[in-house]
């Protein structure tokens, strides 16, 4: 089965944040503009750089993450590049209106870095656990969403983000990743990547279960089927193209993500494919529930997010066909 | 301290010509908010024709200072000091909140002079602390002040006081709040829905240089606004006591928040304004 910048076995475990810290830390040596602000965050490399050399670059709220959106809206008024950090569920359920009236509508260049996001913060529970954050954000004009899957991926990711001049929220999971992606991974924002090639049906995924989903697509290859997958790590703007592209030519599609099925990821392909070339859509993902605290495999297994269940609901997919 | 009494009488007239402007954008747009706009018309004309640093013809020059008005809903007297100081043509205010309009009903940063788009009560002077931080990097003295008009009744939102907390914290001494202090907010008198009063001691408390004023005097206004300059190491509150709807005496200390203008209101108004 030919795969596309995966890595052989897959490299080591690293979390998101570590990822992201590494390629901001570098990217702020040489971009002045570059502000950090934290809603009292753990700051990683990239807070004890600025610490000790950029301090008046560095703003820490405290637990106030409205003051904490709005503040860094007031520094990209007046130019900057700030990236904002605090968890997922504390940066949408608690500055929704921040990020919708303060950053997206005025187009301000604002990076909101979306910690310990989805599903799998498995110890912390369900108050802490975001499963609608991409239903949440992609219903806001003018803002990105974008959904790593590896440190590679992740630290690409981060550049392009600094790069684009406007708002951005990026979903990073918690547990640590294994490295799946060799380093000359395309990155493209908006651009999905074919993970692997396949015509018999296509797995949609992003951030965290993309390893999931290459283990469903090991299992489905033992039995026949040659699926495509597709890293939609950028989930507004989706790639439509990528998407109708792989309903044209597979005539069936899986979603895979660590959130809600309602208005996520699953929603979203399922729009596009209804609007423009309907084939059946299997949506894997948290199906209108809460989380809980228990082990990654536990609530893998509890949620329906494992490689079997992906594989499970490709079986069930190509049925419809 | 004293100020030249031409002067005053200059910023008198020109918060006339602000009022005047404001009824014919409410009576043109079919509805606006006339006791805040009132209320503050002093306090803009203060600071646009008089105390803050910018440019008309440039308005988006680095060095001006910022003018956030966070009770954005009150456009209409923010509108008619932009459009009197030049940012644009004042037949823009016949359009007023109209399909099209630039001016819409709540401020937006498309404006020229423009720096934040409000309606969202109590995110202002985030916005303001965020704008007022970045003055300040890399510079021994900020490059810029920022002046954040908040409402009273704005003051119930719990994102006001996380900015109080951390502006003081972080000794943002760029920064002035001033409170327009009119005792309204949209459904009732400020004390009867959750009582603020007494504001200013709330501002002390918090760790703010906080004064209180009349709002509608202009030597205090003027005098809060240079004694904030030469305060530092704190970030500054003027609490300005105001009269909703100040301007026209038959609405003084009426709660006309947002209001349509009858033919007798627009003449009543016009007989003290036009």
């Amino acid at each position: 089965m030919k795969r596309n910048f995966v890595m052989e076995p897959f490299g080591e475990s690293k979390t998101m944040y570590e990822a992201y810290n590494e390629a901001l830390v570098e990217l702020a040596k040489e971009n002045s503009d570059i502000v950090v602000l934290y809603g009292d965050f753990p700051r990683g490399a990239v807070g004890e750089l600025f610490e000790k050399e950029f301090p008046d670059r560095l703003v820490d709220v405290g637990i106030a993450e409205a003051n904490l959106i709005t503040t860094a809206a007031g520094m990209a008024g007046a130019g900057k590049i700030a990236f904002t950090h605090c968890h997922g569920i504390f940066a949408v359920g608690r500055a929704y209106n921040q990020i919708r009236q303060n950053v997206a509508f005025d187009w301000l260049n604002v990076k909101i870095v979306m910690c310990n996001s989805g599903m799998l913060w498995a110890f912390m529970g369900g108050s802490h656990q975001i499963i609608e954050d991409i239903a949440a954000l992609r219903a806001i004009p003018n803002l990105l969403l974008i959904s790593p899957a590896d440190q590679v991926e992740t630290r690409k990711a981060v550049r392009a983000i600094t790069k684009y001049e406007g708002p951005v929220a990026l979903r990073l999971a918690n547990p640590p990743t294994p490295t799946i992606y060799t380093e000359d991974l395309p990155f493209e924002l908006g651009k999905a990547v074919t993970v692997a090639d396949g015509d018999d049906v296509t797995i949609i995924a992003t951030g965290i279960m993309l390893p999931d989903s290459l283990q469903a697509v090991d299992i489905l290859a033992g039995e026949g089927v040659k699926a495509r997958l597709l890293d939609m790590h950028t989930i507004k703007p989706i790639d439509e193209e990528a998407v109708l592209k792989a309903a044209r030519e597979t005539g069936a599609i899986v979603t895979v993500e660590d959130s809600s099925v309602l208005g996520g990821l699953g929603g979203a392909v399922a729009e596009i494919v209804t609007e423009n070339r309907p084939v059946p859509v299997n949506r894997i993902g948290v199906r209108d529930r809460f989380g809980q605290s228990g082990t990654i495999a536990e609530l893998k297994e509890e949620y329906q997010l494992t490689a079997g269940h992906i594989a499970g609901a490709v079986r069930e997919v190509i049925k419809k066909k | 301290m004293a100020y030249d009494e031409k002067l005053i009488a200059a910023l008198k007239s020109k918060a006339k010509t602000l009022r005047r402007d404001t009824i014919e954008m409410i009576k043109a747009g079919g509805a606006g908010w006339l006791g805040g706009s009132f209320s503050q018309a002093d306090i803009i004309t203060a600071l646009m024709f008089h105390h803050l640093k910018h440019d008309p013809g440039n308005p988006k020059w680095e060095e001006r200072d910022r003018l956030i008005v966070s009770k954005a809903h009150c456009c209409e007297t923010v509108y008619a000091a932009l459009g009197e100081a030049g940012y644009f043509d004042k037949k823009e205010y016949r359009s007023y909140g109209k399909f099209g309009a630039v001016l819409q009903a709540h401020t937006e940063r498309i404006v020229p002079g423009i720096e934040y788009s409000g309606g969202s009560l109590g995110q202002g002077l985030s916005f303001a602390l965020g704008e007022a931080m970045a003055a300040r990097i890399g510079r021994p003295t900020p490059l810029y002040r920022v002046f954040c008009i908040l409402g009273d009744g704005e003051c119930n939102e719990g994102q006001v006081w996380e900015a109080v907390m951390a502006a003081a914290h972080y000794k943002v001494d760029n920064l002035v709040a001033i409170i327009d202090h009119n005792k309204f907010q949209s459904g009732s008198k400020v004390e009867d829905r959750i009582n603020l009063i007494p504001m200013v001691e709330k501002w002390q408390t918090f760790g703010w240089n906080a004064v209180e004023i009349d709002g509608h005097n202009y030597t205090e206004i003027l005098t809060a606004l240079e004694n904030a300059d030469k305060t530092p190491g704190q970030p500054h509150a003027i609490v300005a006591h105001t009269v909703k709807c100040k301007g026209v005496p038959a609405f003084e200390h009426k709660n006309l928040h947002f209001c349509k203008l009858t033919d007798d209101m627009y003449a009543e108004a016009m007989a003290v304004l036009g």
